[in-house]
């Protein structure tokens, strides 16, 4: 088992390093296609400084010797020279922004996974009832709103008419608002997914069996189902940080957070093209490890699963 | 073979392992016999079955109905509505629902009827109804396509990968994980960056009206969304492929190509339903949100991410400019959602609880 599961982590292992590459690789070139030069798009800089930047990251060598460069680059975390932040390293502005968005990742995600799986696991006990009933119909309203709706309605809602939360995500409780907003659609996710699996294992005959020799309802529940009704979640909490991560995007830039969202959309604006593939790699490849990091989770949990 | 009498067969069922043939078994059928053998009921198809389940399903129709409509009046909407998209007045700013500006008053005393702005003007002076419309009809039309894109290409790829098994499924399988665990917004973001100069270059009309990101959108749908439609084809067709009919098909001479879509493909009816019902809310999702960013349909084209996006100019005065849009795609996405669950309470029976 244990040899087994060592050369499933490797697969899984070799898989994701070449999902990277194939991520910083597409990256790369469809940046390349475009015509104009990483460096022309500020008027700041003048012909010189060009000339100086282009040899110094050698856009003067065919792509694919720049490719490489880019790639060994990469492995010292350089990830090159901002264009619109003049003076700044693409790698200094992620590392300033990171910590807003993985503050308000982690927290959206640690509230969505315990709410929801809560929320979940009392709905399937009280199925047919009116707590279930009402857990439903409101998760089922939360998966149909876009987080950039509800980021929005709270901003006028809380921010603007009540005011009980700052609007600018930089004052103080100011990351309330956005953490809220972010968790709500993975929470009703969670819920709807933890639900279905836990009425699943209720129905399990190895519960029956628990209920037959008359163990404490409490120990059933805890014991014996909410730990075989995690499986869905643990899978659904890499696509979840995916979502999460993106979705930071746009409530970053509605409630003003300086994070790696809002960041990625300034360089979009800014056309700034070190950063836009920076800030691209970066968040994929996050992304991509988290994913791994569920699976393998997910394995571990479950002994039963078969390991390919 | 029918039996003549209950005796003769009780008779034989002793003598089970016997060859030997009684006359008695070749006597003809008496018309009590025959009787038995005419259906009392017409076979009904798993297809019809799961319809009628679908049509007692009063939510889920209900859903199909808003859906119905929703898709009538952005498609019907446009070409009998008074106000145009991108008809500016600056006379008629940020009208409430239902009001009208001076100039239009000025005509009503006059005796002649206009339109009501049925949810008011934007910033610009534009009817916000019709750029709500148009704004629906890029997320329906977003969902549609995706929804093709995503059958043809998830079937294709699902039952090769399923019916050839082996080593052609383990690396159809591999790309697919691989493909599963892209960050599709960021891929969407980065083409659409991409090929913003292209696009605004081209001379064909449809590409400059779609915009650098609805095209992108649409690429990054075929590149990367069928992923979850090719892993549910593959898993029901290797579950199918064993059984006898496909032997038969395939002893009679059948090609790979005529059991896949003959024989494996329809039986795949169920999943393939059920995921593409599913992939419509996130595809209209990342629409929006891509929109929303100001990277989806390019200006004057409303979409609703992007109206959305716009009122949060002057949101604390005009909250109506969020909310219908907003409104609107929670409204479809809802019916989508509910629609796809009752479908799958429909196809598959057993999954429901």
């Amino acid at each position: 088992m244990s040899s087994r599961f060592l050369l499933y982590l490797l697969k899984r292992f070799g898989m994701a390093i070449f999902t990277i590459f194939l991520v910083i690789a597409l990256t790369f070139f469809i940046m390349h296609a475009i015509p104009a030069s990483p460096f022309s798009a500020e008027k700041a800089l003048n012909d010189a400084t060009i000339r100086a930047l282009e040899a110094k990251y050698g856009f003067d060598k065919p792509v694919i010797v720049q490719f490489f460069n880019y790639l060994g680059n990469l492995f010292h975390l350089d990830f090159g020279l901002s264009t619109a932040w003049v003076g700044k390293t693409v790698s200094e502005l992620i590392g300033d922004a990171f910590g807003y968005s993985a503050t308000i990742g982690l927290s959206a995600a640690i509230i969505a996974l315990t709410l929801g799986v809560v929320l979940g696991a009392f709905a399937a006990l009280t199925r047919g009832r009116w707590p279930d009933k009402i857990i439903q119909v409101v998760t089922t309203a939360l998966v149909s709103m876009p987080s950039f709706v509800v980021a929005t309605l709270f901003l006028l809602i809380f921010a603007l008419r009540l005011r009980w939360f700052p609007t600018m995500g930089s004052q103080p409780g100011g990351l309330v608002l956005p953490i809220i907003s972010l968790s709500l659609y993975p929470m009703a996710y969670t819920t709807r997914l933890e639900r279905s699996a836990m009425l699943d294992v209720l129905g399990q005959d190895y519960v029956r069996t628990a209920r037959a020799k008359g163990l404490p309802r409490p120990k059933i529940i805890y014991k014996h189902a909410l730990k075989n009704a995690l499986g869905p979640v643990v899978t659904y909490a890499g696509p979840m940080m995916a979502y999460i991560l993106t979705g930071s995007m746009v409530v970053e830039n509605i409630f003003a957070v300086p994070g790696l969202g809002r960041l990625f959309v300034n360089s979009m604006m800014r056309t700034d093209y070190m950063m836009i593939m920076g800030v691209t790699i970066f968040l994929a490849t996050l992304i991509i490890s988290l994913n791994l990091l569920s699976d393998i989770l997910y394995k571990l949990l479950d002994p039963r699963i078969d390991l390919r | 073979m029918i039996m003549q009498n209950n005796d003769s067969y009780q008779e034989r069922s002793k003598r089970f392992f016997t060859l030997q043939q009684t006359p008695d078994l070749f006597a003809p059928a008496t018309e009590e016999d025959k009787a038995q053998q005419v259906l009392t009921k017409p076979s009904v198809s798993f297809f019809k079955d799961a319809m009628a389940r679908l049509r007692r399903n009063k939510l889920a129709m209900l859903c199909l109905g808003i859906i119905i409509v929703i898709a009538l009046v952005a498609f019907i909407a446009p070409i009998i509505y008074p106000y145009s998209y991108t008809k500016q007045d600056v006379t008629a700013q940020y009208l409430k629902p239902f009001e009208y500006s001076a100039k239009e008053q000025a005509k009503i005393a006059k005796g002649e009827n206009i339109f009501p702005h049925i949810m008011g003007t934007d910033n610009l002076g534009r009817d916000y109804a019709i750029r709500v419309i148009y704004g629906t009809r890029i997320s329906l039309m977003v969902g549609f396509i995706a929804a093709v894109i995503v059958v043809i290409i998830g079937i294709i790829y699902g039952s090769i990968s399923g019916y050839f098994g082996g080593k052609v499924d383990l690396i159809m399988m591999r790309i697919v994980d691989i493909i599963y665990s892209l960050p599709d917004v960021l891929i969407v973001i980065l083409l659409s960056v991409a090929i913003k100069d292209i696009v605004s270059q081209s001379k064909n009309e449809l590409v400059i009206k779609l915009g650098a990101g609805m095209i992108s959108i649409f690429i990054v749908f075929g590149l990367l969304y069928w992923v979850g439609m090719a892993r549910q084809v593959r898993g029901q067709i290797l579950s199918i492929k064993e059984q006898e009919f496909v032997l038969a098909a395939r002893a009679s001479g059948a090609g790979a190509r005529r059991i896949i879509f003959k024989h494996l493909v329809p039986n795949c009816i169920s999943v393939i339903i059920i995921t593409a019902a599913m992939q419509i809310p996130s595809a209209i999702f990342t629409e929006s949100f891509l929109s929303f960013m100001g990277m989806g349909v390019s200006i004057p084209m409303p979409s609703l991410g992007s109206l959305a996006s716009d009122a949060r100019i002057g949101l604390v005065s005009h909250p109506f400019l969020l909310i219908f849009p907003a409104l609107t795609i929670f409204l479809i996405v809802l019916s989508f959602n509910l629609l796809g669950s009752g479908l799958r309470d429909a196809f598959d029976p057993k999954l429901r609880n």
